[in-house]
């Protein structure tokens, strides 16, 4: 069963086009990525799921229910955590959660609560106003807020934007024990390292569009090898060079096919008495699969707005 | 009803106790969605009970006391009813209208500055819980100030309660209309500004020239009819005849004016609600 099925969905408005025809589904039980620079239209599509904002064209199902026919079961199915840090400055913590799980028709859910407090880190701040907490304390009053009915999906937009190290430990680890036990995950994210080191599937997305759709692993793949940051004094050699894939503060970057091009490499600058002073060597990450489809996309983009130009 | 105890935790996977509740969403868990709603906006008010209850009844007394000491020997708006008498259930009336259109509007509006609205959109209210909950608050913040009133202004002058149960139905009737008119207001405007206009351009002379001060039936012909045109002026005069059975306007035609006038506004909000106006984009 799919848990999010969102089939050709178009979001305008008036003459920006937020998102365009837009198909994804994530499976259930899933850790699905939501990637892709600002204004590419990753909050717009989890608002359209969410069912605050509604696609100008398409459909979009939750667990199987329509998020704009069958809104009930659908919202019922759905956790959010919003990307504003959002609080109503009346109540308490606890108080916050509870009208929280009220609106969602369940009574007697103390026991869940406490022990979404206690995953949060937030048992000692139960009985305090809203108004009184930190922002990083308040951004997870937000997570505890979309858990307390216990849905099956559960969306983070940007939950860990401007958190400290602390929490996002705290976090992930609840995060994933909740999709150890079944529940969808899906999460946008700018901390790179983190949709790689979580999710088993990614799509990007580009100015509303999806540009690639993949598990982690094979989006890795498209770049293989191994990568080597080379500071050095004179002039690689050519052979060399012909591995140059960019230049970052004066250092040149290289991507060789094997780990043990590394050798090779070395040899030849020392043949052609080129002396390294910096060098860096790792696997290629998701940083670079991101910036290099951004890159592409960009490449193919410029020759339209040129030819209209 | 649908609850999720420890030990049904104990039992289930969450992900398909969760699944369980999603697909079991009866009434039973709609009815405790529209009761924490409508506890949530009266909790909100409540918290702040000073400026939401305490200011109103206070302002309405320092009114009494104004207009009962300069008006008292010269005006009788009504035959056998001292002005004292008179202005106190217009002074009630005026306080739940006002204060009933208050909470709705000043609820949402805040809601919607501080983002905190999202919370009430996730989950999955009907528009009728939504209408329910917000109109219930303002129902029950304008009965308990106008009760607040009536309590620090009988000693001026005992009400006669002639007729006590049209005085309840108008004090809900009304409040739930201005509770509806202000749910409306809320929705619609963006910012404070806003709201402070349609408050003081729109429900503030309204209900001041509905007959508060006086019986219309002492204006000129001209002014008379343009009362008339008020839908305040009938909640006002048929609130009054609750409590000395007289009153400018058949109470019947005024409970029919309300009525209508109710009716029209609520068929609005809830198509507001419906649309997902300024709501959902």
């Amino acid at each position: 069963m799919t848990a999010i099925r969102v089939s050709g969905v178009t979001k305008r408005y008036g003459s920006l086009t937020a998102l365009d025809s837009v198909d994804l589904e994530v499976e259930r039980g899933e850790f699905f990525g939501l990637l892709g620079p600002n204004g590419a239209g990753k909050t717009t599509l989890i608002s359209i799921i969410a069912g605050l904002v509604r696609a100008t064209s398409g459909t979009v199902a939750v667990m199987g229910h329509d998020v704009v026919d069958d809104y009930r079961v659908a919202r019922l199915s759905l956790g959010v955590v919003p990307q504003e840090l959002a609080f109503d400055p009346f109540f308490t913590v606890r108080e916050t959660l509870v009208f929280q799980s009220g609106y969602f028709g369940l009574t007697n859910n103390r026991a869940w609560i406490d022990e979404v407090l206690a995953n949060l880190g937030l048992s000692s701040r139960a009985d305090s106003n809203m108004r009184a907490l930190s922002g990083g304390m308040k951004r997870r009053v937000l997570v505890a807020q979309a858990l307390v009915h216990k849905p099956p999906v559960i969306v983070l937009d940007e939950p860990t934007a401007g958190v400290d190290v602390e929490l996002r430990q705290t976090l992930w680890a609840f995060v994933r024990r909740l999709n150890r036990e079944g529940h969808t995950i899906v999460l946008t994210t700018h901390y790179l390292e983190e949709a790689q080191a979580l999710c088993q599937r990614i799509a990007m997305l580009k100015s509303g569009s999806v540009i690639a759709l993949d598990t982690t692993r094979a989006l890795l793949s498209h770049i293989e090898g191994v990568q080597m940051i080379v500071r050095a004094r004179g002039v690689l050699p050519p052979s060399v060079l012909v591995h140059r894939i960019d230049e970052r503060d004066g250092a040149i970057v290289l991507r060789l096919a094997q780990p043990a091009d590394v050798g090779r490499v070395l040899a030849d600058c020392a043949a052609a008495g080129c002396e390294i002073e910096d060098l860096e060597v790792g696997r290629a990450d998701l940083e670079d699969v991101f910036l290099q489809l951004m890159a592409d996309r960009a490449e193919s983009e410029r020759i339209p707005v040129l030819a209209n130009a | 009803m649908n609850t999720v105890d420890a030990g049904d935790r104990d039992r289930l996977v969450p992900a398909a106790a969760a699944l369980s509740i999603a697909s079991e969403s009866g009434t039973g868990s709609a009815l405790v969605s529209f009761r924490t709603l409508l506890a949530k906006e009266m909790l909100r008010f409540w918290k702040v009970g000073f400026q939401t209850i305490a200011a109103p009844v206070l302002t309405a007394v320092l009114y009494l006391l104004v207009f009962s000491h300069v008006l008292e020997a010269h005006v009788q708006a009504l035959p056998g009813v001292s002005y004292t008498a008179f202005l106190i259930p217009g002074l009630v009336m005026m306080s739940v209208l006002q204060n009933a259109f208050a909470n709705s509007s000043s609820s949402l509006i805040q809601s919607k500055i501080m983002g905190s609205l999202i919370f009430v959109l996730l989950p999955p209210f009907s528009r009728w819980q939504l209408f329910g909950a917000y109109v219930g608050a303002s129902v029950v913040r304008g009965i308990v100030v106008g009760l607040g009133v009536l309590i620090f202004t009988v000693g001026f002058a005992p009400p006669a309660f002639a007729a006590p149960l049209w005085a309840l139905a108008f004090g809900v009737l009304g409040a739930a209309m201005l509770g509806t008119l202000g749910l409306i207001a809320g929705i619609w405007a963006d910012k404070f500004d806003q709201l402070a206009g349609f408050q003081n351009f729109i429900v503030m002379p309204a209900t001041f020239l509905s007959g508060v001060f006086y019986s219309v039936n002492g204006l000129p012909e001209f002014w008379r009819t343009v009362s008339h045109l008020n839908p305040f002026f009938y909640m006002i005069d048929g609130f009054r005849y609750g409590f000395f059975a007289q009153s400018d306007v058949n109470p019947w035609i005024s409970l029919g004016v309300l009525v209508c006038a109710f009716v029209v506004v609520a068929g609005i909000a809830l198509n507001l609600l419906a649309r997902g106006f300024k709501l959902r984009q």
